[in-house]
């Protein structure tokens, strides 16, 4: 799995935008904005499929778990490649196990426990922090 | 709030979602579904996605319920229309929607569920033509 830390590489930012997430209709918003980005970026169906597919998975994360929070989409561009990234960020209760709430069939809610570490296959390069009782950032990028 | 409709066709209930999945909407599906094949007796459900651009873990797991509880309640679940990017992208997400049937249209979906009302009514003996004992 890439884990190149964002930022040593020269990378530019074309637009971005933030989306709140404090309902079920914003996470079909989040999918909506995330796909209109993904086009812009030229991406393919299947890719545009895959970031919408993670961007619905770490929204609903971020409601259920983090108490909601907020997303910044970003169209990126580096020599030769465009891609799209999603930082999601809630301050809610925080998770204490990373390794473990990446694993699959792990969940706290009542849910089938694929949503992070499904994300994270569905992208490119994924990034989590988390401090108990502080809130969660994750961030995945998706290239073209 | 909406619902997405519910249509009886034959022995067969059919829905066909053309609304973006909303969390509410999916679960308001699965207890109407349910109800209405109690209700009507169906031997089967046929769940047209045919416009859904996504299929996430929590729909995934919708269609997985709505299958299980259609088997308890004696009808079968066929899923259809998947698009092709969904499939790859269920399949990556780690879904592979293992209790549920599909079939690639409406059409192949119908003549599943046809094929197993046929079956039941010849293991029960309704359709078979050899005499009694």
């Amino acid at each position: 799995m890439l884990t190149r830390s964002i930022g040593e590489i020269s990378m530019t930012v074309l637009t971005s935008n933030t989306i709140e997430i404090r309902s079920g209709d914003d996470v079909v918003r989040v999918r909506q904005e995330v796909r209109s980005r993904a086009v812009e970026s030229g991406f393919s169906l299947v890719d545009q499929t895959k970031i919408v597919t993670a961007a619905s998975e770490i929204a609903r994360n971020t409601l259920d778990y983090g108490e909601g929070g907020t997303l910044l989409i970003e169209r990126l561009e580096e020599v030769g490649r465009r891609g799209v990234r999603l930082t999601f960020e809630d301050q809610g209760p925080g998770i204490s196990d990373i390794e473990r709430a990446l694993t699959d069939g792990y969940t706290s809610g009542g849910g089938l426990g694929l949503g992070l570490g499904g994300a994270k296959r569905l992208a490119n390069e994924f990034h989590i922090q988390s401090q108990p009782g502080k809130g969660t950032r994750v961030t995945i990028i998706r290239w073209k | 709030m909406d619902r997405i409709p519910i249509l009886k066709l034959g022995d067969a209930l059919l829905v066909t979602i053309q609304v973006d999945m909303h969390d509410r909407l999916a679960m308001a599906l699965e207890e109407d579904l349910t109800a209405k094949i109690a209700a009507t007796h169906a031997r089967g459900v046929l769940i047209d996605i045919s416009a859904l651009e996504i299929v996430d873990s929590f729909i995934g797991r919708m269609l997985d319920n709505i299958a299980a509880v259609s088997r308890v309640l004696d009808a079968e679940t066929v899923v259809v229309g998947m698009r092709p990017a969904v499939a790859i992208t269920l399949v990556e997400l780690g879904l592979s929607l293992a209790g549920v049937k599909t079939a690639l249209n409406v059409e192949r979906g119908m003549t599943l569920i046809e094929d197993r009302i046929h079956a039941d009514a010849v293991d029960r003996g309704d359709l078979d033509d050899r005499p009694d004992e």
